[in-house]
């Protein structure tokens, strides 16, 4: 199982890596990559676009639950045009969630294949590391700003 | 693992000066980071206090903790918003719009105690005015030449970068289940990461659809070019709970990370218009 994921994301990978070139106008129906995956839904050829997706959060993990795959939702009307969403299930749980398909007319600029699930840092680092300038999170308090992580980034540079 | 190729950011090897400024205005701290030459000079401290009194004159007009301000006589039915101030009725439309963008997960009509519709534009005022006051502060900050600056109110951060030779903004995605610690960490020049949960203040985050408090997600943030909107969608998100991860990627522009209640951290994000604009997003610490 473990090789299966591995090889499946390799190939994903390589398809990124591939469509990183593609070209303004033309609209591609991806080869279906997910085809190992268990459960995958594949978009309709005659949509518009079809990319592959790449998750930060794909697992590795070995075991597997009933429903995991790929599935794609049900076209959603956007003020910029169609946009349809394909949801990653591993171990029972929504891993990720991507728009394979999206307006591109309005766009022939664009290289559609360039959006990225943002690279964001999967590992956990303590938020004390020096060199994070600012902690998002629920909103803090006035009393409990000076307990905060942000109180301390905040302090290390008042005048 | 990431197979999506991202820009590297050069990290700067020259310290720029730069200067933190804190006040306590609408109830949160509210941190002002400025970086450039002139950070340390009077006229960066002048357009940060400028700063911070716009704030305090939506504070004035906007608080809800105020019985006799302007909004708290709306709220109450003392006054009708269309007599309101017009600064007051463009939040008012901004939150009819909001509640459009977000399929009703986000609203500034919610029923009282009275079971009378109450407007409160909180859940929308507090990213708009620290925006707009960005907005405000960079302009000044133009004039002194190219300068970076951040601004954190209460968890909730704006950046922007004038400068190229210098390292951008990290921001950390706060753990909420420990707050010491970040789950994500992320670059960015310029844009907004607004984070909506339970954490701080326990659950106050009401769901316009069902009247009761949102628990579907022990926080939502979404990174996005405005403060306003990723404010907004990030309380839309929380209230909307594991339903919110397609529907981010729903959102041109937006990029999202949702803790589920199991702890579990999912990410999403949806197409750019500009895809360089993300593409600046990388990952370090």
């Amino acid at each position: 199982m473990k090789k299966i994921v591995l090889a499946v994301m390799t190939t994903i990978s390589g398809l990124v890596m591939l469509f990183s070139y593609h070209t303004s106008t033309q609209s591609v129906a991806a080869p279906t990559p997910e085809e190992a995956d268990t459960g995958n839904t594949q978009s309709d050829a005659g949509t518009t676009t079809t990319a592959p997706s790449a998750t930060a959060s794909a697992s590795s993990s070995a075991s597997s639950s009933s429903g995991d795959g790929t599935y794609t939702g049900d076209a959603v009307e956007t003020r910029w045009g169609t946009v349809q969403v394909e949801i990653t299930v591993e171990n029972g749980r929504i891993t990720s969630s991507d728009a394979v398909q999206f307006p591109s007319e309005s766009r022939k600029d664009q290289q559609i294949n360039a959006y990225a699930v943002p690279a964001l840092n999967a590992e956990v680092v303590q938020a004390q590391s020096a060199s994070i300038d600012a902690i998002s999170g629920a909103t803090v308090t006035s009393d409990g700003y000076i307990e905060s992580l942000q109180s301390a980034i905040d302090a290390a540079h008042l005048g | 693992m990431s197979a999506v190729p991202v820009t590297v950011v050069a990290q700067a090897t020259r310290e720029v000066p730069r200067r933190a400024f804190v006040a306590q205005i609408m109830g949160l701290p509210m941190s002002i980071h400025v970086r450039g030459p002139q950070a340390l000079g009077t006229g960066a401290a002048a357009a940060v206090e400028a700063a911070f009194a716009a704030l305090r004159t939506d504070e004035a007009m906007f608080s809800t903790w105020r019985p006799d301000s302007p909004v708290s006589r709306i709220k109450d039915g003392r006054d009708r918003l269309v007599d309101a101030h017009p600064r007051i009725r463009h939040v008012a439309a901004l939150c009819e719009l909001a509640g459009h963008r977000t399929g009703g997960s986000f609203a500034a009509w919610l029923p009282g105690a009275d079971g009378r519709q109450h407007f409160d534009p909180t859940g929308l005022v507090k990213g708009w005015a620290v925006e707009q006051a960005f907005t405000a502060l960079l302009a000044d900050l133009r004039k002194l030449g190219p300068h970076d600056a951040l601004i954190c109110a209460g968890g909730d951060i704006a950046v922007a970068c004038s400068r190229t030779d210098t390292p951008s903004w990290v921001v950390a995605v706060e753990d909420p289940r420990d707050r010491s610690r970040s789950l994500r960490s992320l670059e960015l020049r310029t844009g907004a990461v607004a984070t909506s949960g339970t954490a701080a203040r326990g659950k106050h985050i009401v769901d316009p659809a069902t009247g009761g408090a949102a628990d579907g997600l022990l926080s939502a943030t979404v990174i996005g070019p405005k403060l306003t909107w990723a404010d907004v969608y990030a309380t839309a998100a929380f209230v909307k709970g594991p339903a919110a991860l397609p529907w981010i990627a729903t959102l041109s522009d937006h990029a999202g990370v949702l803790v589920g209640t199991d702890g579990a951290v999912s990410t999403v994000a949806a197409m750019t218009a500009q895809t360089t604009r993300w593409s600046s997003l990388a990952s370090t610490v």
